[in-house]
């Protein structure tokens, strides 16, 4: 007598034909590539931003300390995301390669992974760091993880504007465990990431919008069509531009960035108008340039906010706000 | 009376194959490193606090 399922005329089970006796087949790479390298080094960034930025001396040790602990943060995130969204990673072109979709890493594994690390990371900021950047860190990671993965991601064609904020809140991370408080200066850097979001994720759904199709996530050209995604674009640009430049307006940082962030606003600005102007079907070259130069736009702002802290040039401010040396 | 047994058939149980056997090292190698950052960091941030390592700031 046959106990399977199928034979006894029962609906196979999903785990029909896994073995967990099987050996895993994942490599650290795979582990790796399971925290979202790419993304983390963002985030890295972006908070290092945050912490240089922020008033008062902070012991190196301890900075980097606070560091690492974002990055396995951001990198447990990524985890969680990758374990929940394996059945519309498998069916898109750029995300079909993941360890969990590629059956590198079981989704259990993944899962395990992620909640450890997220564990760790934040434990370890509270106990070594402050409590009020810890619980930052949490609730970026239960942002990432549970209200953008879980629920925004495949609800709503706001997805990526309402969960661009888990991506923000990294220079606030920084400026936290830096100060223990929160400044309207890190509101700024938070600001920034926020409303450079859409335009760099629009831009690359534009040419993914099959992919998005394909998987049924309702991305804002999927859902509104390549017209309105572009006037969105726009708009967020034009909202972008100003608010990239209000640190170098309050106070916050130098002329050097104050004229870096003009010219990288303008650019954007230029860009997302080419793109609103482009024929119907002819858009994706410009939308490619934008998605490009939206990522260097970032990292040229926060590397200028690095670049003038390291050199002391952050004292020729504009008088509109304090001026911070 | 003999008390020698009829031999057990050997199983193998689950064998790895070589890429299975390098893909397990390099996870293990991936842990231990880990593990001594780990270690190393606490150790560094415990120096740099001090005996107040546990207080903190809210």
């Amino acid at each position: 007598m046959s106990l399977s399922g199928q034979r006894a005329g029962i609906a196979a089970p999903l785990t029909d034909g896994v073995s967990y006796a099987e050996p895993s087949m994942a490599g650290a790479g795979d582990y790796l590539a399971l925290m979202k390298p790419r993304v983390m080094s963002l985030v890295v960034f972006t908070a290092l931003a945050g912490l240089v930025v922020a008033p008062g001396p902070m012991h190196p040790v301890l900075a980097f300390f606070a560091l690492v602990c974002i990055a396995v943060g951001a990198g447990a995130a990524g985890a969680l995301n990758m374990w929940y969204d394996a059945d519309i990673d498998a069916v898109m072109s750029r995300t079909s390669d993941r360890p969990v979709p590629a059956g590198r890493i079981r989704p259990g594994e993944a899962l395990a992974f992620g909640l450890v690390l997220a564990g760790f990371s934040v434990v370890f900021l509270g106990l070594m760091i402050n409590v009020l950047a810890a619980g930052l860190l949490a609730f970026t990671i239960f942002f990432y993880g549970v209200i953008y993965t879980m629920w925004l991601k495949r609800s709503t064609p706001q997805n990526i504007v309402i969960g661009g904020a888990a991506g923000a809140f990294p220079p606030m991370i920084g400026w936290a465990a830096a100060t223990g408080g929160i400044g309207l200066e890190s509101c700024l850097l938070f600001l920034i990431i926020f409303f450079w979001t859409p335009p760099h994720f629009w831009a690359l759904s534009l040419y993914r919008c099959d992919d998005y199709f394909r998987a049924n996530i309702p991305m804002l050209p999927v859902v509104s069509g390549e017209a309105e995604t572009r006037r969105q674009i726009l708009l967020y640009s034009l909202v972008l531009a100003p608010v990239g430049v209000a640190p170098w307006l309050l106070g916050t940082a130098g002329l050097v960035y104050g004229c870096i962030a003009m010219l990288g606003g303008a650019v954007m600005v230029v860009l997302a108008l080419q793109l609103y102007r482009a024929p119907k079907g002819a858009s994706e070259p410009v939308a490619k340039r934008l998605f490009g130069i939206s990522i260097v736009y970032l990292f040229v702002l926060f590397a200028a906010l690095l670049f003038e802290r390291a050199l002391g040039l952050a004292q020729f401010g504009l008088p509109f706000g304090r001026v911070v040396a | 009376m003999s008390f020698v047994m009829d031999p057990q058939p050997i199983e193998p149980g689950i064998v790895l194959t070589e890429e299975q056997k390098r893909r397990r090292r390099s996870r293990s190698i991936a842990i231990a490193v880990a593990l001594f950052v780990f270690v190393v960091l606490i150790f560094a941030v415990t120096l740099v606090k001090g005996p107040g390592v546990l207080v903190r700031p809210l």
